[in-house]
């Protein structure tokens, strides 16, 4: 193993790491919940009636990030390599795991570890594992 | 909590993960690939995070209700049971093959991306799919929402 210095971005992904963990900190203590954005986003489509608002006005400021930043920021250019049907795999993968596992990077990864639940831990390390085994798969072995 | 206020956090939210890096797929499988040349971004994004929202958990814990006296819903659920294991299995393969989890892949919808398009909506597919499996194992009458972090 050796580090990719030419990606790597320890200052910004830092601040960007802060940031994220004061959206959650205000989102604890304002709204005294989780900020987690799979069950934010699944819990919109139980179409429960009072409890649709709030999860609409945060996805809204989600999806207001990109147009803001570039305003201020040249816009960052994503490396998407996967292919079409990779991406549909991947998308049903992600939805439907994330519901069942009741939580994703930010619910389970930030805020559980957190406040340090044992049900997380679990989460992240079984995520984390299947994230490293996957592209170590995908790269390497069967490349 | 006032929706404008809500839709503020997220603007933060979303803000911190294109600051963080995390938006670009190819900058998170440099992360899961300690094979080849890795970048350890990702876990600056973490320890930042986690630094500024453990603090947040603690006053939360002590004070056991929100700023404005509301109340706090904590995930109360203990158990790690296969629900648990296999989900977060499935989610860590797609996160893999594609690079995006929720949150990135919603930023990255409206910076116009065609391919960040396509997986949000296999994403919101795999999720409705989820919410109608669902109800169809609920009985009626003992109906149970399902434990969302």
């Amino acid at each position: 193993m050796s580090i990719d210095w030419n990606h790597f971005t320890p200052w910004t992904s830092l601040a960007g790491g802060l940031l994220i963990g004061l959206a959650v900190a205000l989102f604890l203590l304002l709204q005294g919940r989780i900020l987690g954005i799979s069950g934010i986003t699944g819990g919109l489509l139980r179409f429960r009636r009072g409890d649709i608002g709030w999860r609409l006005a945060f996805i809204a400021g989600l999806l207001a990030a990109s147009p803001a930043w570039v305003l201020f920021a040249p816009a960052v250019a994503p490396r998407i390599d996967a292919d079409w049907p990779t991406l549909v795999i991947a998308g049903l993968l992600v939805g439907l795991g994330t519901r069942y596992g009741s939580g994703c990077t930010s619910g389970h990864g930030v805020c559980g570890l957190s406040r340090m639940s044992p049900r997380s831990l679990t989460a992240t390390a079984i995520f984390m594992a299947a994230g490293f085994l996957t592209v170590f798969a995908v790269r390497h072995a069967l490349a | 909590m006032p929706p404008i206020t809500g839709f503020f956090i997220g603007l933060l939210f979303g803000t911190g993960l294109i600051l963080s890096g995390m938006t670009d797929p190819g900058k998170v499988i440099g992360f899961l690939d300690l094979r080849g040349a890795w970048d350890p971004s990702l876990g600056l994004v973490m320890a930042g995070a986690i630094a500024v929202s453990a603090i947040a958990f603690r006053i939360a814990r002590r004070r056991n209700r929100t700023l404005a006296g509301g109340r706090l819903e904590l995930p109360s659920n203990k158990t790690i049971d296969g629900r648990l294991a296999g989900g977060s299995l499935a989610f860590g393969i797609g996160w893999g093959l594609a690079g995006f989890c929720p949150g990135p892949a919603l930023v990255s919808l409206t910076a116009g991306h065609a391919k960040a398009a396509l997986f949000v909506l296999a994403m919101l597919a795999g999720m409705a799919a989820f919410e109608l499996m669902e109800r169809a194992r609920r009985t009626p009458g003992g109906a149970v929402g399902a434990q969302e972090q």
